[in-house]
């Protein structure tokens, strides 16, 4: 076994500072300004009893305002970005983030606006709001959008709540929640935070819901099913209407995942297939940027029956005299409440309709054609040659906006692990697939190549998948010791667990 | 429509032969038919991007923001000065554009921000344990909730009236979810009543929820109400404004679980209410109960320092419905502009930020205080915002012009009477450091003479966004 040879790039060579380490007694950057003709320098203890005061400033670094600039310059510079390369991470839907929509988000008027400001004097805002919430109306082919919750599962954790909510009025408490067992972590997560109990469905051979399984556990203390469709196997379930009927027909809701949504916009609605509750994730389908991980947005959608419970307040639209009027409506007495402060992420909202205006409605139906004739053409270039050799598809047919793949040929035969691959792959200057998700395929690689990618870069990422299995064959110690090239090599994450150091000593 | 995807007819042609199909709609047929839209989407055509500007730019204008008029406006989130080299980092794409760092090798710039906040937000709140951030303020109460719950075995809820609105009817929402029973302690003279909170809290109680300073801008004595609460064996849980640690006692100095918190006021736009982050310290016993991403330091393979997430095994994508939290996508952008704010104040521009707002904020209170017809709602130590009480309705002194033609825009102080019937007469007054001593003379001028002359001080913007003083409505 061979260790290539290799030398410490410069990045690599400038080990981590952090910027308490730069931190130099007396530096400042910060000049406040004066208080102002009149503002007594009253000593602090004289208006607020000293026990109540603080006796030590805070740990917070002493730097300059060009050292601050220097340093997270140079953090930005060990991350890999969307704007960068190309980033194929499965249910993330990294598509690009038009600047543009920055822009907008940034003009005073939103950014400068405080959330309590009267809606008399907010009507912009409020009317973008509504706009939004019309929009996302139509694509989800429901009648009622909320914008509150700040995220996915927030908005899960919503839609859980508003089923309990929804059967409560009707004098019923089931307690159960089914869940495919391909479904996203925080799928389950949400329902044990709503009260219910998980009870996973099985997948059948098409990658969708088990149907004869489904039967076997719906009952009547069942009180939602979530589904993610197309699933997080890429692929459409076909018997949808039966499984919204079997749903249905024990007084149960159904609940979507919109995570996956945009491979469905304009070619067909949840609404239309049946769902009551719809999550919908701006920061996927509606081009907020990712942030390293937020913020985001996670709207819902709910039809007639739900309305009612939806969280306060709603923007609504207020028609009389000769102008239409926005207001925020509290008067919701069926309301399950707030889930967080004031009105959701609204600098989220901006960018979201930016986008959903730029586009149009055929904009974005033709985003979902490109991102499932994408996701397609990269399955299809990567089931032949090596990759189609090691790296089988879970489920061989036209998938969606997504693919799994399994690398459980390319672990037995290769000795590569699908965490290895992915290593190697930041050699080549590509983020990775998701990996070891969904977790019933062996080894998973799940593939979401979105509309935004030129075919240039769908074929330079199978290349290099290609090439990195033909490199594997003659010496699989090169991936299964990558990467190299990035500013830091495989990291003990065990360590961090067992023994944390999460803060500066 | 907006040239967003590259794929020319031609190109498209040439990957659908790839496939093996005549078309993009053949890829679609795995649709059951009865599901398919069989229409457009009713939705106007696409614009170009000029158009979109115009279009939401309009929009903007027709909001009174914080630029275009001196606002008064807290409750949780504050219309402070940030910094311009806020906006220089968090727009970096390297910053902007990654996904939550599942690729710990490339993404060490995010991962060491999120230690670096960490470390920050543990100094502030005097607790040794802090996760990357939450969602923001109130949420952030749920998740405390959800901790203290698990962590005691036991359901009740204790939340002063002090404690933000939007926080108490979060609790109140998430309670139904997590099985708990949610009890109110009122306030006297502006401050938590520690009578009614010995009685309130049993052995029962799970947590205590406090607001430092309270929603009234009370400073609480949270050490001496803390007593009850451990007595009780009842987790101590306090919400506080970040901006006040740099002179307030901090929590874990008065011996708080938890501390959490709205992230705003820290580096962050108003946004109508965000995006921006919430946070969340405890004491070290609580570390693999926390909710959220925490970073976390160790080496790699050559021995090179690194950063990575850390106790993963607590988190959704791992622990599925074990977890301690259902979070994802949380909030790293904007808790990468809150650690740039802090290190711009610096270790003595925190404080001083803290003695500024605080002298301020009395000169503020004892000229609107003294004005006729009006009072202090109580005479508590305050930090950066107040209560007052008017002998008008506070509808009627909102209004700043004549209403004869439609609404006229409201001065922006924030009315009590939603969330406190029993304070219906009374607003809050927030100070920061971009509120002059000129400012508080016109507030206090308007409060007093009503609608004359106000429009001197809403501004408007010119083409660059730029605010053009003086020009009245």
């Amino acid at each position: 076994m061979s260790e290539p040879t290799l030398t410490e790039t410069p990045q690599q060579a400038d080990r981590a500072t952090t910027i308490y380490e730069k931190s130099v007694p007396g530096r400042r950057a910060a000049q406040l300004p004066p208080l102002g003709e009149g503002v007594e320098e009253t000593p602090l203890d004289q208006l607020i009893p000293a026990h109540l005061l603080r006796e030590e400033p805070a740990g917070l670094p002493e730097i300059s305002e060009p050292e601050i600039i220097r340093h997270y310059n140079r953090l930005s510079r060990r991350n890999f970005d969307l704007d960068t390369g190309f980033y194929p991470l499965g249910s993330c839907t990294m598509k690009y983030n038009p600047r543009l929509n920055e822009r907008v988000a940034a003009l005073p008027g939103h950014a400068k606006l405080h959330p309590a400001t009267d809606p008399a004097d907010a009507q912009g805002a409020l009317q973008l709001m509504y706009l939004l919430q019309e929009s996302l109306a139509e694509i989800t082919g429901l009648p009622t959008v909320s914008l509150q919750p700040s995220a996915g599962s927030q908005g899960e954790l919503a839609g859980l709540l508003l089923t309990r909510a929804y059967h409560a009025d009707r004098g019923r408490n089931p307690s159960k929640v089914l869940t495919p067992d391909t479904a996203h972590g925080t799928n389950p997560a949400s329902v044990t935070m709503a009260g219910y109990e998980v009870v996973k469905v099985a997948t059948n051979e098409q990658g969708g819901v088990d149907v004869e399984d489904l039967k076997a556990k719906i009952d009547d203390d069942v009180a939602c099913l979530m589904l993610t469709n197309p699933n997080t196997l890429g692929v459409f379930d076909e018997n949808i209407a039966e499984i919204a009927s079997l749903v249905h027909e024990t007084g149960a809701l159904l609940y979507y995942d919109g995570a996956n949504l945009n491979a469905i916009m304009g070619q067909a609605r949840p609404g239309d297939m049946g769902f009551d509750i719809v999550h919908v994730n701006l920061h996927k389908s509606f081009s907020q940027p990712h942030g390293g991980g937020g913020p985001g947005a996670g709207p819902i959608a709910v039809s007639e029956r739900v309305e009612p419970f939806i969280p306060r307040p709603q923007v609504v639209r207020i028609e009389g005299g000769e102008e239409e009027f926005y207001d925020l409506d509290y008067d919701r007495p069926k309301s399950i409440g707030r889930l967080r402060g004031f009105q959701g992420n609204f600098g989220v909202f901006v960018r979201s309709l930016a986008y959903i205006l730029s586009l149009g409605g055929d904009g974005l139906s033709e985003a979902s054609r490109l991102a499932v004739l994408n996701a397609n053409y990269l399955k299809s270039r990567m089931s032949e040659g090596r990759s189609g050799k090691y790296l089988p598809v879970a489920f061989d047919r036209h998938c969606m906006h997504e693919f799994v793949l399994s690398g459980a040929p390319m672990k037995k035969e290769l000795g590569l692990k699908t965490l290895d691959l992915a290593k190697r792959l930041l050699d080549f200057g590509f983020h990775p697939p998701t990996v070891y998700f969904p977790l019933l395929v062996d080894e998973a690689l799940m593939v979401e190549p979105v509309e935004t990618e030129a075919k240039e870069h769908l074929d330079a990422f199978a290349e290099a998948i290609e090439k990195i299995l033909e490199e594997a064959e003659g010496d699989p110690a090169i991936a299964q010791n990558a990467p190299y090239t990035t500013p830091v090599r495989r990291l003990d994450e065990v360590a961090a667990t067992r023994n944390p150091r999460i803060r500066q000593a | 429509m907006a040239g967003y995807t590259p794929a020319t007819d031609r190109e498209q042609a040439e990957m659908l032969a790839q496939v093996g199909v005549d078309s993009i709609e053949e890829l679609f047929a795995q649709i059951p038919e009865e599901v398919r839209l069989d229409r457009p989407l009713n939705l106007p055509d696409g614009m170009s991007e000029s158009e979109v500007y115009r279009f939401l730019a309009g929009l903007a204008d027709t909001n009174l923001d914080a630029e275009r008029i001196p606002s008064f406006l807290g409750a949780g989130m504050y219309d402070h000065y940030v910094p311009a080299i806020v906006e220089a980092i968090i727009s970096r794409s390297e910053f902007l554009t990654p996904y939550t760092p599942y690729q710990p090798e490339v993404s060490q710039g995010g991962l060491q921000v999120m230690f670096e906040f960490q470390t920050a937000m543990s100094e502030i709140t005097g607790l040794p344990v802090s996760n990357a951030g939450l969602y923001e303020g109130p949420s952030a109460a749920a998740s405390a909730a959800y901790l203290a719950m698990g962590q005691t075995r036991r359901t009740g809820l204790v939340a002063s009236r002090g404690l933000h609105p939007h926080s108490r009817e979060t609790l109140a929402t998430h309670a139904v979810g997590f099985g708990a029973t949610l009890t109110e302690v009122g306030l006297e003279d502006g401050l938590t009543s520690g009578e009614e909170l010995e009685a309130a809290v049993t052995d029962e109680t799970a947590a205590v929820f406090l607001q430092n300073p309270n929603f009234l801008g009370a400073v609480e004595d949270i050490a001496a109400l803390g007593e009850a609460v451990k007595a009780k064996g009842a987790l101590l849980i306090v919400q506080v404004d970040p901006m006040t640690l740099g002179i307030l006692r901090p929590p874990g100095e008065c011996g708080a679980d938890i501390a959490f918190g709205e992230g705003q006021p820290l580096g962050n736009r108003l946004d109508f209410g965000g995006p921006s982050f919430g946070f969340f310290c405890a004491k070290e016993e609580y570390i693999r109960k926390m909710p959220g991403r925490i970073a976390g330091e160790t080496e790699d393979v050559d021995g090179r320092r690194g950063f990575v997430l850390a106790l993963q095994t607590r988190e959704q994508h791992i622990r599925r419905e074990k977890a301690t939290s259902n979070i994802c996508t949380a909030q790293a952008l904007n808790a990468l502009a809150g650690m740039v704010h802090l290190a711009w104040l610096g270790k003595q521009g925190f404080v001083e930020l803290g003695e500024l707002m605080a002298r301020r904020t009395a000169y503020a209170r004892q000229v609107i205080g003294s004005l006729d017809g009006y009072e202090l709602l109580h005479d508590a130590p305050v930090v950066r915002e107040f209560a007052v009480r008017s002998d008008r309705a506070v509808e009627e002194l909102l209004p700043l012009g004549d209403e004869s033609e439609g609404p006229a825009p409201r001065l922006p102080v924030y009315p009590l009477g939603r969330d406190y019937p029993e304070y219906e007469d009374s607003f809050l007054v927030a100070i920061t450091e971009n509120r002059s001593v000129d400012e508080i003379g016109w507030l206090a001028h308007m409060l007093e003479h009503g609608q004359a002359g106000w429009g001197e001080h809403i501004h408007e913007h010119d083409e660059a966004g730029n605010p053009v003083a003086g020009a009245a409505q």
